[in-house]
C-alpha cells in the first residue's frame, strides 16, 4: 500500500474514531487499534503507540473545555495520578514482552467490558455523608455547580478507588488505551463521586497517564510518525466536531449501535489473537 | 463556609488558566504535526508502507535528541514527531502548573503529590525503561 493511500485511510478512520468517541464517551483507541491491526495489517505494537497519542489528544482537547466549567476536582485527579502514572509505566514496560496474540485477547475483553459499561444504566451514588479520614486528610471532598446552586459531595473508599486506578493504569499502559470504563468503576462505584465530576476528572487524568506511557513507547520506537500524523489530526478534528454535535443530540441510540460495533470488533480481536494472526 | 467559597473561586481561576494551557498545547502540536505531515507526504507519497512487523529502529526518531537533529534537516517525519512530543508534554506541563498553583495556595501536601507524579514522569523520560 502506498504512503498516500495509507495516510488517507487512517485519517478517515481516526476522524470517525474521534467523532464517535466523543459522542459516546468511549476513547478513540477502541476503533484505532482494530482498524490498524485487523484492517491494515499493522503490527499491534505500532497500533498501541498510535492509540496512546489519540488518547492524549482527545483528553487534552476535551479537558480544556471541561475545566473551564469548573467541575474537575484537581485534587482527586492529582492524588489518583500517583497510582495511574506508576502503573501505566509498568504496563508500557511489560507490553513488549507479551505475545501480540495475548495482547489482542486482553484488548478484546476490555472492549467487551467497555461496551457493556456504555449501555448500562448509570446510577449516581454520590452523597454528602461523612466520608473516611483519608478523604478528609487529602481534602478530596468538593463542590460542583448545579441548577439549584453549588452542591457538596463526599468521597468514599479512597483506598479502594486508588487500587482500582492502579489496575486501570496497567491496562492503559499495556494496551495504549485510556481505560475509561475502569476509571468510571473506580470513581462512580467505589469512590461514589458525582457523574459531572467523575467524567471530567477521569478525562483530565487520562492525559497525564497516557503521557507517562507514551514516553516509554516513544523511546522504544513504537510511535511512528507515518501513523501518528493521520491519527493525531483525524482524532482531534473528529472529537472537536463531535463535542459540538453532542450539545444538541441524544446519543442513547447511537450508544447501542456503537456497543454492537465494538462487541463485533472485540470478538474479531479475540478470535484473531487466539488464532495467532496478529 | 467563607473559607469554602474562597477556595472554590481560587480553584476556578486556576482551572481557567489550565484550560487555556491545554488548548494552546493541543492547537500548537496539531499545527506542527500538520506542517510536518505535508512535508512528509510531499517527499514520500509514493513510498510503500511497511508496518507489518514491529521494528524498534525503523523511524530512527525514538529519542528527543534524534528528533531535534531531524528538525534541523527540516525532515517531515522529525517535525511530526516533534508535534507528537508537544502533545505528550501538554498534560505534563499541566502537572507542573498545578504544583505551582498548590504552592501559591500553600497546600504543601499537594505540592508533594504533584512533585511525585513529575518524578515518575521524569524517570520515564530518563530512557532506562524502554528495554
Amino acid at each position: 500500500m502506498s504512503v498516500l493511500l495509507f495516510t488517507i485511510i487512517v485519517l478517515a478512520g481516526a476522524f470517525l474514531a474521534g467523532l464517535v468517541g466523543s459522542l459516546t464517551g468511549l476513547g478513540g483507541g477502541v476503533i484505532i487499534i482494530p482498524l490498524l491491526t485487523l484492517g491494515l495489517g499493522v503490527d499491534i505494537h505500532y497500533a498501541i503507540g498510535a492509540s496512546i497519542i489519540s488518547v492524549i489528544a482527545t483528553s487534552s482537547g476535551s479537558a480544556a473545555a471541561y475545566v473551564k466549567e469548573g467541575i474537575t476536582n484537581i485534587r482527586i485527579g492529582m492524588f489518583l495520578e500517583i497510582a495511574t502514572t506508576v502503573s501505566a509505566i509498568i504496563g508500557a514496560v511489560v507490553t513488549v514482552f507479551i505475545d501480540p496474540g495475548y495482547i489482542a485477547v486482553i484488548f478484546g475483553l476490555i472492549l467487551l467490558f467497555s461496551a457493556a459499561m456504555m449501555v448500562r444504566k448509570k446510577i449516581d451514588r454520590s452523597d454528602n455523608d461523612t466520608s473516611g479520614k483519608l478523604a478528609l486528610f487529602l481534602k478530596l471532598n468538593g463542590t460542583y455547580p448545579t441548577e439549584d446552586g453549588v452542591k457538596k459531595y463526599a468521597v468514599h473508599n479512597v483506598l479502594g478507588g486508588f487500587l482500582m486506578m492502579f489496575i486501570a493504569g496497567i491496562i492503559s499502559g499495556l494496551l495504549g488505551i485510556g481505560s475509561g470504563a475502569l476509571k468510571v468503576i473506580a470513581m462512580d462505584n467505589i469512590m461514589r463521586i458525582p457523574f459531572k465530576v467523575s467524567t471530567t476528572t477521569s478525562n483530565f487524568m487520562m492525559g497525564v497517564t497516557a503521557a507517562a506511557s507514551a514516553i516509554v513507547y516513544l523511546h522504544r520506537g513504537q510511535i511512528d510518525p507515518g501513523i501518528a500524523m493521520p491519527v493525531t489530526i483525524g482524532v482531534l478534528v473528529g472529537a472537536t466536531i463531535g463535542s459540538k454535535i453532542l450539545v444538541r443530540t441524544k446519543t442513547d441510540k447511537l450508544k447501542v449501535v456503537f456497543a454492537v460495533v465494538v462487541t463485533f470488533l472485540a470478538l474479531q480481536m479475540i478470535y484473531n489473537g487466539l488464532a495467532g494472526r496478529l | 463556609m467563607i473559607k469554602d467559597s474562597k477556595n472554590f473561586f481560587a480553584d476556578k481561576d486556576v482551572q481557567v488558566i489550565l484550560g487555556t494551557l491545554l488548548r494552546v498545547g493541543v492547537i500548537s502540536s496539531m499545527s506542527v504535526v500538520f506542517v510536518g505531515g505535508l512535508i512528509y507526504l510531499f517527499s514520500n507519497y509514493l513510498g510503500i508502507v511497511d508496518y507489518e512487523k514491529f521494528n524498534p529502529g525503523k523511524s530512527g526518531l525514538s529519542s528527543i535528541n534524534a528528533i531535534f537533529s531531524g528538525l534541523k534537516r527540516v525532515d517531515g517525519s522529525a517535525i511530526i514527531q516533534f508535534g507528537t512530543l508537544l502533545l505528550i508534554f501538554t498534560p505534563i506541563l499541566r502537572v507542573v502548573f498545578s504544583v505551582f498553583s498548590f504552592l501559591i495556595e500553600r497546600d504543601y501536601l499537594y505540592v508533594l503529590i504533584g512533585l511525585f507524579v513529575l518524578c515518575v514522569i521524569l524517570f520515564s523520560l530518563s530512557n532506562k525503561l524502554a528495554g
